[in-house]
């Protein structure tokens, strides 16, 4: 990692352990006259799942996107923790992200690969340790019980997450045909496959049912408890959130409005305010209020 | 058109709008055939002339309506419309059934059929002939098939990869003498690097793009290729290519100088065909090696990454795959195919020039890709015999032989839309035993 020549997107020793791992700071992002992230800083720490609410259009997908390196932020920092060495986001290629400091992710809208098998997919993401393996090809086109080695190994850790998702009996279908519930936990079982050390889920439970929540309510704790792994979480399911999350996020409006423990969040008037709209204060019209009475009073 | 409405509600013959079908019919047949049999050009001794063939529109027009009466007749007494899609479903899978078994069986048939075939009796110079075409084609398809069928990559300029091969064997040959057998991994190397060099620039583009910015690619070769009198011979071509030697045997009647020929060191007759023999089996074995590369790359960590960035490039990205190698790696492996087929084409040939890498032989091989269904090896084979072989066939009918060709390309586009085998075999498959520590992890978390 280290050249002749310092890769100024990375920087070793002289951190602290306790150092979160992962810092926003100052995170803007300016789509030509939109302001659509305002100035935000957060940060996510290790076995923990950090949920990111808001509001429709509040900029939540657009953090993850800088996050993973599909945007480039205007101004901010972005900083990962990864055993100490220092990954600055925001000026690594979105690839990179996922290849050297480990940050995985999911999308809004399942990006899967369909026509492949779901082994397949799972195999897939494991494609730069396996290229390594290979020898960049020259290992595996000749056979080489290396490259067998370590495709075995692949193979069984995406049997283990087949088991952890329950796909054990699909593994040859194509992800294509699988039911909506399925194409969810398997990309969260192939952003698994990558080793993150910080799993980024664009609407995990979007579109999911109450029972495949809650399944996927024990496959994002599972992830946080076995394998220490830091989670951020955008959702719109409050169930998931307040039942799951550590540590909550609100956004409106591209600005952060609320960060705190999910308890605080729930009952922060800010987020209220932003969710429900500002309370009236002026006076009704009387002849609404009359009526207002009337119903109020019939229904006592 | 209302194709097929032969009946009213209420059973009895629907006339005024069969007659309109028809009609509508023989405008069709009127709007096609007025230019293309109406009109002839005819020498006159002022020059070119046209000559005018109304009663011959006339004809063809007529057939056109008597035709579709025949087919609403058909239809309105006990024949069975457009068949309805549970029909065409089941026959489908009944033929999709038989083709995977093709796939899977077929390839191994091939091989020892296309080995053995030679020694066929009805294997004469002719058909030894059109065989190495085909095989060529089948080797470019193959070529191609790993940029467009399992990269995704739309390629339109493929035939610049199979000149730049065919050129640099015969260049090389013609300017220093080497042999062929040196000459083949060069020219491999020479397509591989040219793949790169158009790879790095356009490989940011996706679809329509990339397809046009390697048409433009495949033109300037060909134009290149054209225009650089000097070097390339212009329009004029290179000829005088050397044939290639059966190690160090060649195949003349007469052996020069303190040299044996391959006919006296088997001590053979002389035959022409010893070479034709030899050319087969050669191309034959580059196609194969080929397809056992392509095979192979396909069950590795590239191959699985070409056909996912074929499948979804943001989700590549995200996963960690840098998608400009592993595009350029597509292209660069499927032009070194394409390199080794033209080095072939020119040893076979004796003479090659610009003309023979016209786009039309881009759109060919693309053809034959398209129509095997994309990524299938024994599909592009399948859709090479027919294309290449058939146009052979249809030989005997002159001038309308690409009009046949054609109709039947539609046809079968129309019958099986994905290609003949749009079967895909995942790479790897789940082993049945499961490890015995594994299966705790299953109970402990309980996601039902």
């Amino acid at each position: 990692m280290i050249g002749i020549f310092d890769d100024p997107r990375i920087a070793t020793g002289a951190v602290s352990k306790d150092a979160p791992l992962l810092q926003v700071e100052h995170l803007t992002m300016r789509f030509g006259g939109l302001l659509a992230i305002n100035d935000v800083s957060f940060s996510a720490a290790k076995r923990e799942i950090t949920a990111i609410i808001g509001p429709n259009g509040a900029g939540k997908t657009t953090v993850f996107n800088c996050l993973t390196g599909f945007y480039k932020p205007t101004t901010g920092r972005l900083t990962l923790n990864r055993e100490g060495t220092l990954f600055y986001l925001e000026r690594m290629e979105d690839f990179r992200i996922s290849q050297e400091a480990h940050v995985a992710r999911t999308f809004q809208n399942i990006r899967l690969f369909p026509a492949m098998s779901v082994l397949e997919n799972l195999v897939v993401a494991q494609h730069n340790a396996l290229m390594r393996a290979s020898a960049f090809t020259f290992a595996g086109l000749f056979g080489l019980k290396r490259y067998r080695t370590a495709e075995r190994d692949a193979v069984e850790r995406a049997r283990y997450w087949l088991e952890r998702i329950n796909l054990v009996d699909r593994a040859d279908w194509n992800a294509g045909n699988l039911p909506y519930g399925d194409q969810r936990r398997l990309e969260i079982a192939r952003a698994m496959c990558t080793d993150p050390v910080l799993l980024c889920l664009d609407e995990p439970a979007a579109g999911l049912n109450p029972r495949e929540s809650l399944e996927l309510n024990e496959l994002l704790r599972f992830i946080r408890d076995e394998h220490g792994i830091g989670v951020l979480l955008i959702e719109h399911d409050m169930s998931v959130v307040m039942e799951i999350s550590d540590h909550v996020i609100v956004l409106d409006y591209g600005r952060k409005i609320a960060d705190g423990a999910p308890e605080a969040v729930r009952s922060d008037p800010t987020v209220i305010k932003a969710y429900l709209g500002e309370e009236e204060d002026e006076e009704l019209p009387p002849e609404i209020a009359a009526d207002l009475e009337k119903k109020t009073g019939g229904e006592a | 058109m209302a194709a097929g409405n032969v009946r009213t509600a209420e059973g009895a013959l629907d006339l005024p709008a069969i007659l309109k079908d028809c009609l509508m019919s023989a405008l069709v047949v009127f709007a096609l055939a007025a230019p293309i049999i109406g009109l002839r050009t005819i020498d006159t001794p002022g020059g070119l002339g046209i000559d005018y063939r109304f009663d011959d529109v006339a004809l063809a027009v007529l057939a056109g309506f008597v035709g579709r009466l025949l087919v609403n007749i058909y239809w309105a007494y006990g024949g069975r419309r457009r068949p309805p899609a549970k029909v065409d479903a089941i026959k489908g899978d009944s033929f999709a059934s038989f083709m995977k078994k093709v796939g899977l069986y077929g390839g191994p048939v091939a091989i020892l059929f296309a080995v053995a075939m030679p020694a066929m009796p009805f294997a004469d110079r002719y058909v030894l002939d059109v065989a190495i075409l085909v095989l060529t084609y089948i080797m470019l398809g193959w070529g191609l098939n790993i940029v467009v069928g399992l990269a995704g990559l739309l390629d339109l300029g493929y035939v610049a990869f199979y000149a730049v091969g065919a050129y640099s064997y015969a260049l090389i040959a013609t300017y220093f003498g080497w042999s062929f057998w040196v000459c083949l991994p060069l020219a491999g190397v020479f397509a591989c690097f040219f793949g790169i060099i158009l790879g790095f620039p356009v490989l940011r583009l996706r679809g329509d793009y990339l397809a046009i910015v390697t048409l433009g690619f495949g033109e300037i070769i060909r134009v290149v290729l054209l225009n650089w009198y000097e070097f390339t011979g212009g329009p004029n071509g290179v000829s005088g290519i050397p044939r290639p030697s059966f190690f160090g045997l060649n195949f003349a009647r007469i052996a020069p100088e303190g040299e044996q020929t391959f006919h006296q060191f088997f001590g053979l007759e002389f035959s022409s065909v010893h070479r034709i023999i030899f050319l087969y089996y050669l191309i034959l074995a580059l196609a194969l090696i080929t397809n056992f590369v392509t095979l192979r790359l396909r069950k590795l960590p590239i191959g699985r990454a070409w056909e996912a960035l074929r499948e979804d490039e943001i989700a590549c990205r995200s996963l960690g795959i840098n998608p400009t190698n592993t595009k350029l790696t597509a292209f660069a492996i499927g032009a070194m195919f394409g390199g080794f087929a033209g080095s072939f084409f020119a040893t076979r040939q004796g003479f090659i020039s610009p003309e023979s890498f016209t786009f039309i032989e881009s759109a060919v091989i693309l053809a034959i890709v398209v129509l095997g269904g994309m990524g299938s090896q024994i599909g592009v084979v399948i859709a090479a015999i027919f294309l290449i072989g058939g146009t052979e066939v249809f030989r005997e009918l002159e001038q309308y032989r690409m009009l046949a060709f054609g109709g039947a390309m539609v046809l079968i586009m129309v019958w099986k839309p994905r290609g003949l085998l749009a079967h895909r075999e995942p790479t790897l498959k789940l082993p049945p035993t499961a490890k015995a520590e594994a299966k705790p992890l299953a109970g402990a978390g309980g996601a039902a």
